[in-house]
């Protein structure tokens, strides 16, 4: 079965603040699908974003919880957002200082949900 | 039940997103019932997070019930809602003067004050601040603030000691908090799993480099440097920071703790860091 990535990754690009949406191999890294709006290195951001998931999760985990499911990397100028989505994938947000965190977050939970 | 909380429970019954919560919160911590005052807040803190009057209240329930920590956690966060808070200056300001640090109580005492000048009870405590810190002066000061000191760390101690000593005072200083070097080592605090088992030293080794390749993604991204890392589970939440360039502070807390007080008691141990790690030479 073929997965149209295409209209969820639009729905979170639409919101405010969000620069950039991909879905990304959880164990490797490499770009699914994307829906960037800017000249952005993809490929680099999500190999990167995937190995800091990978490390987190495995720090979860050492805790003794169960696996993540929400990150989120605060910069003094936007924010990373990470949902890993079934077990191989994680849905990647990026955005800008106005993004609204807390309703990106929905909504990507929502996106995940749909593509699980 | 009196009748102004049963009207008051009726209506947020009828409306719960009704800020009538606030009054009744209020109402029932002045009647003493504070775990129902609780309950009522909590639940008007889950529709309204970035409602400063609710944190303030749940400050001072939190207060009535000696747990100070929390209490200034919720009045840190109402004020970085609303600077200008009165009752969360006077709510900081009264745990200052309890533990002795009259200066910084002065300061948001009058802070309070400044939105508020017609509290008697701000224009009190004011007065006697003011009174301790003559008498500080003049060398005559109650023994609050050297109860307060924190010891630094001697060269005589144990590793187990120094390890205890970072956090020292803090909610969770030996299980929840974490101080690690860049290499994975750990510097300070404890952890432990659910089931009790010691994982402190296992979870530190996964933070080397961390720092490194948030840094790089941010960088990536052109979004700044990182500040901080949050990240969620079903049953806990996780709070990475770094006190200084080549520490990464983490902290774990059950999911029950909102992610805004988990990063307000990251700040206050990052600050126990910074000043251990100072201290240090």
């Amino acid at each position: 079965m073929t997965v149209d990535y295409g209209l969820p990754l639009e729905t979170l690009t639409r919101l405010r603040g969000v620069r950039g949406a991909m879905v990304v191999s959880a164990e490797d890294g490499i770009v699914v699908a994307d829906a960037l709006m800017e000249d952005v290195s993809g490929e680099a951001v999500a190999a990167l974003a995937a190995s800091l998931a990978q490390r987190m999760g495995q720090a979860v985990t050492a805790t003794g919880y169960a696996v993540p499911t929400f990150l989120h990397l605060q910069t003094s100028a936007g924010a990373l957002l990470i949902v890993p989505t079934g077990e191989d994938l994680l849905l990647i947000v990026f955005g800008s200082p106005d993004i609204n965190v807390g309703l990106t977050r929905v909504e990507m939970l929502n996106v995940s949900e749909q593509l699980h | 039940m009196s009748e102004d909380i049963r009207v008051m429970t009726a209506q947020l019954a009828a409306d719960p997103t009704s800020l009538v919560f606030l009054p009744l919160g209020e109402a029932l911590r002045q009647r003493r019932q504070l775990d129902a005052a609780r309950k009522v807040v909590l639940a008007g803190l889950s529709r309204y997070p970035d409602l400063a009057d609710a944190h303030d209240l749940f400050g001072r329930i939190l207060g009535d019930h000696g747990d100070f920590e929390q209490a200034f956690d919720e009045w840190g966060i109402a004020l970085r809602l609303d600077p200008k808070h009165a009752g969360a200056h006077k709510g900081i300001g009264f745990l200052y003067f309890v533990a002795g640090k009259h200066e910084q109580a002065l300061d948001h005492l009058q802070q309070a004050r400044e939105a508020r000048s017609d509290d008697e009870g701000v224009n009190a405590a004011i007065a006697r601040v003011e009174e301790a810190l003559a008498e500080q002066s003049v060398g005559t000061a109650d023994g609050a603030a050297a109860a307060a000191t924190v010891q630094a760390p001697g060269s005589a101690e144990s590793p187990d000691e120094t390890v205890r000593q970072v956090f020292a005072g803090l909610e969770g200083a030996e299980d929840g908090l974490l101080l690690v070097d860049q290499h994975g080592r750990r510097l300070g605090g404890g952890l432990r799993s659910p089931a009790g088992e010691d994982v402190a030293d296992r979870v530190s080794a996964l933070m080397s480099g961390v720092s490194r390749e948030a840094n790089r993604a941010a960088r990536l991204l052109d979004i700044g440097d990182w500040e901080a890392l949050t990240v969620e589970s079903t049953d806990g939440n996780l709070h990475l920071a770094a006190p200084t360039a080549d520490t990464i502070l983490f902290v774990v807390r059950d999911p029950g703790i909102p992610l805004g007080r988990l990063a307000a008691l990251s700040d206050r141990a990052a600050e126990a860091a910074r000043d251990w790690l100072e201290s240090l030479g």
